[in-house]
């Protein structure tokens, strides 16, 4: 972990943000300002990381709290007796089985085909040259501006027509044609030399033989992004789920974390944490596992949701 | 190589000319069969129902799907509706609050944390950590965090010396702050992470140059970084406004509009109308002032930077 993340040089361009960047330069002596400062520094950090950590921290500690314990007055940081046992019930209060492997089964074909669908028309946009391209490009790219909460009803309209309501099939359709694989993939795809993929079609490669054996495997870092941020975003997508799915055999975690807490007779809280811990730990291993590739999506592209 | 190009260019009789025109088109075939598959998804999801709702707007449609014309009356519905109007004051008083809190916080962590020392990579993991969080999650945390009684927040508070701090979620008047404050958290590490990729564009040899004559701190900043960052402000605050306009889902998991219409905001009056009242036509007139207050910022914005950059 501690090798992602470093501060580069200045001097390195953007996909380099993330490089390691061992700079042994010269040390100035620092003076008394330049001491207090740093410790100044230090401290802003220190406080902010823990502002920013706090709220996880609460979470998980009050996931093995007994239910009273959670609204104890005074405040408890730590259970006084680990109650694991929330870990075991929620499997069994809660159809959280079911909401997984919905959430799963979305996560996992709408990544396949944002990748695949982004990067195959990204070639178009960045290798071809036709008329009309420009203009389509422009369209996707405006739609950044359009949020989505302002078209929601007429595609929901237009689904509802298209009888997919209700079904997984709508946030399929909802989150794997978005525009921002494609401006990811064509930001990317441009920084590959043009003369790679002349030499191939002097070969007599195709241009689909050129995306498939030239393009993918050269744009590994960046398919790696794009598949991290849409996995994320799609086990992370709450308004889609509400909106579509009204069957709970069909609920997502999220959706069915949010209303667990509506149905919790007892308000057991305890339980309601430990269900949202264990919808956050997939997606912080992921992070901290591919946490370089989501800083190098973010910041090439810009562009999220 | 050499001999094709040249075979290419050389010649100019008609049959080279029909057999490159034909190449033309073959090539037009090809672009478009890259872009067909993603683009009928978004065609069909994205810009059919963006052009769709401008119709719609101007109608009166409904759950029976019986639409009829109506002209401009939905929109002059939505000036004398109040809870549109609060739902309108209410996102630009968001917006007023997280757009400058946010700008500001992410480029202070931004800076701080483009130095070099021991445990940098940590305090960026951890500013970015919230951003990738759902926002069920963090709403529920933080609803109880925020809870007047039992949080620890008012804890906090307590311990300070403030005998009454605020009801936070539950008092109309601070439900909005702590939206802003809870908004701020999520979405700083995000922003962080854009001041960041800015900042390694920034030549050094003007900073060494301007130290060299003798600019302390603040006037490297002011003078030096701030220019140099110039694109990333301009994209950060487009973000910026367009995602605050929008805020939806974590106030609805965290006070659906409330207390009373405390923290209302056009998405969600979009929603109810809506989803919970079927009135598609009226809710797609509230969707095109959303869509025209996101258009109409961000051009505004686009010739403010033109402005500025000449």
């Amino acid at each position: 972990m501690t090798d992602l993340l470093v501060p580069a040089d200045a001097q390195h361009q953007l996909p380099k943000l993330t490089e390691p960047a061992p700079r042994p330069t010269r040390q100035r002596p620092l003076s008394a300002l330049g001491i207090l400062g740093r410790i100044i520094g230090y401290a802003v950090l220190i406080i902010a990381a823990a502002g920013l950590l706090v709220p996880f921290f609460w979470m998980i500690s009050s996931s093995l709290k007994s239910p009273n314990e959670v609204f104890s007055i005074p405040l408890q940081w730590l259970p006084e007796v680990f109650v694991w046992e929330n870990y075991v019930e929620i499997w069994t209060q809660s159809n959280i089985l079911t909401w997984i492997r919905n959430t799963l089964l979305l996560s996992v074909v709408v990544t396949f085909l944002q990748v695949l669908t982004g990067s195959f028309a990204a070639y178009g946009f960045a290798r071809m040259r036709f008329p009309g391209r420009d203009v389509l490009f422009l369209l996707y790219i405006a739609t950044i501006a359009v949020p989505w909460q302002s078209y929601m009803i007429p595609q929901f309209i237009l689904l509802s027509n298209l009888q997919v309501t209700n079904t997984l099939w709508s946030i399929i359709l909802l989150q794997a044609f978005g525009a921002f694989g494609v401006f990811l993939m064509k930001q990317y795809y441009e920084t590959i030399p043009e003369e790679l993929s002349e030499a191939a079609r002097i070969d007599g490669l195709s241009e689909y033989g050129i995306w498939r054996r030239i393009m993918l495997p050269l744009s590994v870092p960046a398919l790696a992004s794009l598949a991290l941020l849409t996995i994320v975003n799609t086990w992370n997508d709450f308004l889609g789920p509400l909106i579509y799915l009204r069957d709970p055999d069909l609920w997502t975690i999220q959706l069915g974390l949010r209303n667990f807490v509506s149905s919790l007779y007892d308000t057991n809280y305890a339980l309601l944490f430990a269900g949202l811990t264990i919808s956050v730990v997939p997606i912080a291993i992921i992070f901290l596992l591919g946490q370089r590739y989501f800083v190098e999506g973010i910041a090439t592209s810009g562009l999220k949701g | 190589m050499t001999t094709l190009a040249d075979a290419d260019v050389s010649t100019s009789r008609p049959p080279i000319k029909r057999r490159r025109s034909k190449l033309r088109l073959r090539n037009t075939l090809t672009g478009w069969s890259f872009i067909l598959p993603n683009f009928l998804g978004f065609g069909l999801l994205t810009l059919v129902p963006v052009i769709a709702l401008f119709y719609i707007s101007l109608t009166n449609w409904n759950v029976f799907g019986t639409a009829n014309f109506i002209g401009f009356q939905n929109f002059t519905r939505l000036i004398g509706d109040g809870s549109f109007r609060v739902a309108f004051v209410n996102t630009l008083y968001y917006s007023a609050l997280h757009i400058p809190l946010t700008f500001i916080v992410a480029l202070g962590l931004a800076l701080l944390l483009n130095q070099k020392f021991r445990g940098v990579a940590f305090f960026r993991t951890a500013a970015f950590f919230p951003y990738i969080t759902s926002i069920v999650a963090i709403a529920l945390v933080w609803n109880l965090l925020f809870s007047p009684d039992y949080g620890p927040i008012n804890a906090g508070l307590r311990f300070l010396g403030i005998t009454e701090p605020p009801g936070w979620l539950t008092s109309t008047e601070w439900a909005m702050p702590a939206v802003v404050i809870i908004s701020t958290w999520r979405d700083m590490g995000y922003y962080m992470i854009l001041f960041l990729a800015g900042l390694q564009t920034v030549p050094r040899e003007l900073h060494e140059a301007a130290r060299m004559d003798g600019a302390n701190v603040f006037q490297r900043f002011w003078n030096v970084t701030l220019p140099a960052l110039r694109p990333t402000t301009f994209f950060v605050t487009v973000m910026l406004t367009i995602n605050s306009f929008k805020i939806f889902d974590l106030i609805l998991v965290l006070t659906d509009g409330g207390p009373g219409q405390a923290t209302l905001v056009i998405s969600q009056f979009i929603f109810r109308k809506g989803f919970e009242e079927n009135q598609f036509g009226y809710a797609s007139a509230a969707s095109v002032v959303l869509f025209l207050l996101c258009i109409v910022v961000t051009v505004a914005q686009f010739f403010v930077n033109k402005r500025r950059s000449i």
